[in-house]
């Protein structure tokens, strides 16, 4: 079991397991809390269940046992009507995109506003001020389908920051884009970071672990089995 | 910059290119069904109205005398008629005018053929009157021998109730129709959230709500609606116009003339409205079924 210190969690898992269907569990016994304003990274090897207990971070999946609390909300008793409330608060970039493709890059990122209920025109200024900042200003009307795996990327990106989430959580964001790109992304998440979000980078990148020194969830076979938190130099 | 408001892939599945046609078809089929039901309420309308308050005296032929003798029977009837309490008036018809009231079933120049031909006497009863046709009957048995009177109202009832049964059938064949086309657009819009099961995920999972999903699903299934609704509307009225017109040249009184009323035309107007409408409901109501079930 893993305790950070802080009684204010913005994450709490609590001996949580996860299976999909009827298959043996996936994650067990998972325990962590995440305070408000901390940056981890989520390692572990292929197939351990990091995008599992990211699933389950986002609310797209029921812990098969345990609980799991988000933004102070038991998910397992909060009203099915509130969850969206939740969701607003937390940015996903997911592994393989999940871009719209029949949507525009501006309409793919304007989505989560959009869904908000924000101005047409606030859409507009942020959508297009960000799509410049990530460098695909020139596609703003370009389809996902025309776009490289990077640009892709980095769409999926604006639009898990583009309403400033409480809670970002980002699967492998940098495994399709080149070195300097992968920087300016992490720059950009350090930037959220030191604003109040919550940041979770899964990643397989050690160098990316090491060169920022903030604390690790290890993941291997379904069990939360190291942690490494970096700034107090131990493991 | 923001080329559409819709989130859903468009033309992602099948159904929704066949709803305008399947949509289409049943507004036309209601709008002929409201058509029937609108010529039986006119019909039922005027036929009750035109016999109501009203009597025919039947007088046979004269065989040997000719029609001098039967134009004398049928004096001596109005005779009678005229000074029976409760009559208003007795008019006599002419023989080439009973000879069109029946030219439908026995074709034309009737009066050529010198078939004896019975002779009416259309008897208006003062409103409210309570004659006493047995009494009636009597003095005219008595007065003019073979001569009958037809109050209508066995033959009257017969068609109103077959009129109103039909009117009643045409009434349910458009419910009917309004429950099929609900089930059209659910299936429909079932197979659209198979088929569009991972927008819908992305969507979730971006914070949208089950009615921010299902009003997509009502957008599209209303605009394809009316679409068909639209196109069902114009295929009933080119059918109905020209039925009338081919009623309105058939020679002969079988059917009353039929008027285009305000209210059915408003009504037959609301059809490719009442379809939106049905399909809206029935996607709302699909989507939000189907979504309770997730996460």
């Amino acid at each position: 079991m893993f305790e950070f210190e802080g009684a204010n969690h913005l994450v709490r898992f609590e001996n949580v397991g996860m299976r999909y269907g009827d298959e043996p569990e996936v994650l067990r016994d998972i325990t962590f809390h995440l305070e408000p304003g901390s940056y981890h990274f989520l390692t572990g090897p292929s197939g351990a269940g990091k995008s599992s207990l990211l699933r389950l971070m986002y609310l797209a999946h029921q812990p098969s046992h345990g609980s799991v609390s988000i933004f102070n909300h038991d998910v397992a008793t909060t009203p099915r009507e509130e969850l969206p409330n939740l969701r607003r608060r937390i940015g996903v970039v997911f592994q393989n995109f999940q871009l719209l493709d029949h949507l525009s890059t501006l309409d793919n990122v304007a989505l989560p506003l959009r869904i908000a209920g924000a101005r047409r025109e606030t859409i507009q200024e942020h959508v297009a001020e960000l799509l410049t900042w990530v460098g695909l200003g020139e596609h703003l009307d370009a389809h996902p389908r025309t776009l490289s795996d990077g640009e892709k990327q980095r769409v999926a990106i604006a639009r898990a920051v583009i309403n400033r989430p409480s809670l970002l959580l980002a699967d492998e964001p940098t495994g399709s884009v080149d070195q300097e790109q992968g920087s300016r992304i992490l720059r950009l998440f350090e930037e959220l970071n030191k604003i109040g979000t919550t940041v979770v980078l899964a990643t397989h990148d050690r160098s990316i672990i090491e060169r920022y020194q903030h604390p690790v969830l290890r993941i291997e076979k379904g069990t939360l089995s190291v942690r490494w938190d970096v700034t107090k130099g131990k493991k | 910059m923001f080329a559409r408001r819709v989130d859903l892939a468009p033309n992602r599945d099948g159904t929704s290119r066949f709803l305008p046609w399947i949509i289409g078809l049943m507004v036309y089929l209601a709008g002929l069904a409201l058509s029937a039901t609108m010529v039986l309420e006119q019909v039922i309308d005027r036929w009750s109205t035109g016999l109501k308050g009203s009597i025919t005296i039947v007088v046979d032929p004269s065989v040997d005398g000719g029609d001098a003798e039967t134009d004398a029977r049928i004096e001596a009837a109005l005779s009678v008629i005229l000074t029976t309490p409760g009559v208003l008036s007795a008019t006599p018809l002419a023989p080439d005018e009973v000879a069109h009231l029946i030219e439908p079933w026995l074709g034309k120049d009737l009066l050529s053929l010198d078939l004896p031909i019975p002779r009416l006497i259309d008897v208006t009863l003062e409103p409210n009157s309570a004659i006493d046709l047995a009494a009636l009957t009597r003095q005219l048995e008595t007065a003019v021998p073979g001569t009958q009177i037809d109050d209508h109202k066995i033959w009257l009832q017969k068609v109103l109730r077959l009129a109103r049964t039909s009117e009643l059938i045409a009434i349910f064949v458009v419910l009917l129709i309004a429950v099929a086309a609900g089930a059209t657009v659910m299936f429909a819009t079932r197979t659209g959230l198979a088929v569009q099961r991972d927008v819908i995920e992305i969507l979730h999972l971006i914070g949208a709500r089950d009615t921010y999903i299902a009003r997509q699903f009502q957008g599209k299934a209303v605009s394809l609606a009316l679409w068909g609704g639209l196109l069902g509307l114009f295929l009933a009225g080119v059918t109905v116009l020209g039925l009338w017109l081919l009623a309105r040249d058939l020679e002969g009184s079988l059917l009353p003339a039929v008027r285009w009323s305000p209210p059915f035309v408003a009504g037959l107007a609301m059809l490719p409205l009442a379809g939106a409408v049905i399909a809206s409901i029935t996607a709302r109501f699909t989507v939000m079924r189907y979504l309770s079930r997730m996460l």
